[in-house]
């Protein structure tokens, strides 16, 4: 062994021991919490708890896809993450492509718009938004819900989206009308399969923000049977009396699939390089 | 154009700049009040309520805190990511999960780890002799903004440190080959090749992390819903109570303005004084 690379193996330790350390940090509490959900309730309120559950049970979890009012909160927040989404992308995909092709001073102010938009506290959105949908007769409903979302989703979504239009080289569109494709064909052709994983993208990270979306949800939704699953388990766990960390700890993680589903894909999909050869040969 | 545009109009711009100027009117909750032009009525009311600056405080304290420990154990992983180790697979997945994880999750996650009785932190001091009594961490007045700061801190790692992976990934290793073969030893090429190259990434995360953690809600709402005594009240909480407890909605529009004032003159200066070290 030569020396360089015995010093190299010296740097590698503490190296290693830092990254065990953060790892620590990282996975240990969602351990934690996977345990807690297979734990007895005798077991939960032991004052030695152990990672490792003595004898690991499901029967939290059943109790969990039992309780009503959990399942109807799952099946709302599927239904307003789903219509926010197919909503953010029809109206933001015309919008996006605008912005990206026809340069332009309202071009530069809508960016420069989605970009302070995201300064403003919630507060000063949601407030606003409370009383127009008070007015619409939208308040405490699944629908007015969605269209809220879609406000707040659009800018950052307009944002993805017209980088990806941007990257479509504005030759294919200039080689298909060459070629004698009118406008609709040559976006639906050429444009809309090289958008394709962008758009897939956009439309996940959109479903994950209405998924996980915690404050416009506690405003704008009254009734239980309305809730969405952030709004329901945050209820159980402020209602008073013996909370049940069991079936609490097996209901968020549940409830954490969806999102962590979406996001492997998305991981994937951002590193896509379907437009690597698209302008050659 | 025009018609595409026409739904940012619609849906972004006009609710928000209805939500600015609401704070000039003394807006309520309630069928048919009617709503008047009140000038800065609510701003010189705001500047005697103490409660509010001394949320406002917090709210610093929390947004810097968890912003500067973010950036310090974000660049730390992305460094260590970044080098050739076993298991970074497996650290670079771990690293994401808190992203895809609703806020409401996360902070029950937390409340299960800190409770006092069964939670895994109390009872392993106690064990260990550490404190002979259970520790209250989110109930005690001393120990709930630090203990509500590092779950913010939990929270927030994946943004930051996949962006830094990602500046630190476009460095030029022939610049590093360079600075080596000249003598210089990891320090120096982090403090000259790495850190001058990474300027701009620090600026912009940095900047939206501030952002991010100054309006944060969900978390510290259910970990402690700005308890024990509002040591844990961020502005966010105070503005929310304000206008959706007591109804006072121009009230609450008001400390949003002051809340938007405040974060973009400390972005201003904060920007400026980097991009000056820049040049």
């Amino acid at each position: 062994m030569t020396a360089g690379a015995r010093r190299r193996r010296l740097v590698r330790l503490p190296q290693y021991g830092a990254l065990v350390l953060y790892m620590l940090f990282l996975a240990f509490p969602l351990l934690w919490m996977l345990s807690t959900s297979l734990k007895s309730s005798s077991e939960l309120v032991s004052v030695t708890p152990s990672l490792l559950p003595s004898s690991p049970k499901w029967s939290n979890y059943s109790t969990v896809l039992r309780e009503q009012g959990l399942t109807r909160s799952a099946w709302n927040s599927l239904r307003v993450s789903l219509a926010s989404t197919v909503l953010v992308i029809l109206v933001g995909l015309p919008a996006a492509y605008a912005l990206a092709r026809f340069r332009s001073r309202l071009r530069t102010a809508a960016l420069g718009w989605i970009l302070v938009s995201q300064v403003f506290p919630l507060i000063l959105v949601v407030i606003p938004l409370f009383l127009l949908l008070k007015q619409l007769h939208l308040f405490n409903t699944l629908p007015g819900l969605v269209a809220v979302y879609l406000v707040w989703s659009l800018p950052f979504a307009l944002w993805m989206l017209q980088g990806y239009v941007a990257s479509v080289p504005v030759e294919l569109e200039e080689a298909a009308a060459i070629d004698g494709a009118g406008r609709l064909r040559t976006l639906s052709n050429v444009v809309l399969p090289l958008l394709l994983p962008g758009l897939v993208a956009t439309a996940m990270f959109t479903f994950i923000s209405a998924w996980n979306e915690f404050f416009f949800a506690l405003v704008l939704i009254q009734s239980p049977e309305r809730a969405t699953l952030s709004l329901t388990l945050a209820r159980f766990l402020g209602a008073e009396g013996q909370v049940q960390l069991g079936p609490l700890a097996a209901g968020s993680l549940l409830a954490t699939v969806p999102s962590l589903v979406f996001f492997a894909f998305l991981q994937r999909r951002l590193t896509s390089g379907l437009l690597a050869g698209a302008v050659k040969g | 154009m025009l018609p595409a545009l026409l739904p940012i109009l619609l849906f972004s711009a006009i609710p928000l700049v209805r939500g600015l100027t609401l704070a000039f009117t003394d807006s309520r909750a309630g069928f048919n009040v009617p709503t008047h032009f009140v000038g800065v009525d609510n701003f010189s009311r705001l500047l005697d309520n103490t409660l509010f600056w001394s949320s406002f405080r917090i709210g610093l304290i929390w947004a810097f805190s968890v912003t500067a420990l973010q950036f310090v154990l974000g660049l730390g992983l992305a460094l260590l990511l970044n080098q050739p180790l076993r298991l970074r697979w497996l650290a670079r997945t771990l690293s994401l999960v808190p992203w895809a994880m609703p806020p409401v999750i996360v902070a029950i996650m937390w409340r299960i780890m800190l409770d006092p009785s069964v939670g895994p932190i109390s009872t392993t001091l106690q064990r260990l002799g550490l404190t002979d009594s259970p520790t209250n961490w989110l109930g005690d007045f001393s120990t709930a903004l630090p203990a509500v700061i590092v779950v913010g801190v939990w929270a927030g790692m994946p943004q930051t440190t996949i962006t830094l992976l990602a500046g630190l990934q476009a460095v030029p290793e022939s610049l590093h080959e360079a600075a080596a073969l000249d003598g210089a030893g990891s320090w120096q090429r982090f403090r000259h090749v790495t850190w001058p190259a990474l300027r701009t990434v620090v600026a912009a995360i940095t900047s939206l992390d501030f952002i991010w953690n100054f309006n944060s809600f969900g978390l510290v709402y259910v970990l402690t819903a700005g308890g024990p005594g509002g040591k844990t009240m961020l502005p966010m909480l105070f503005a929310y109570n304000e206008a959706f407890r007591y109804g006072e909605f121009g009230y609450a529009a008001a400390m949003g303005d002051v809340m938007v004032v405040l974060i973009v003159a400390l972005l201003l200066f904060y920007l400026r004084s980097r991009l000056r070290s820049a040049t």
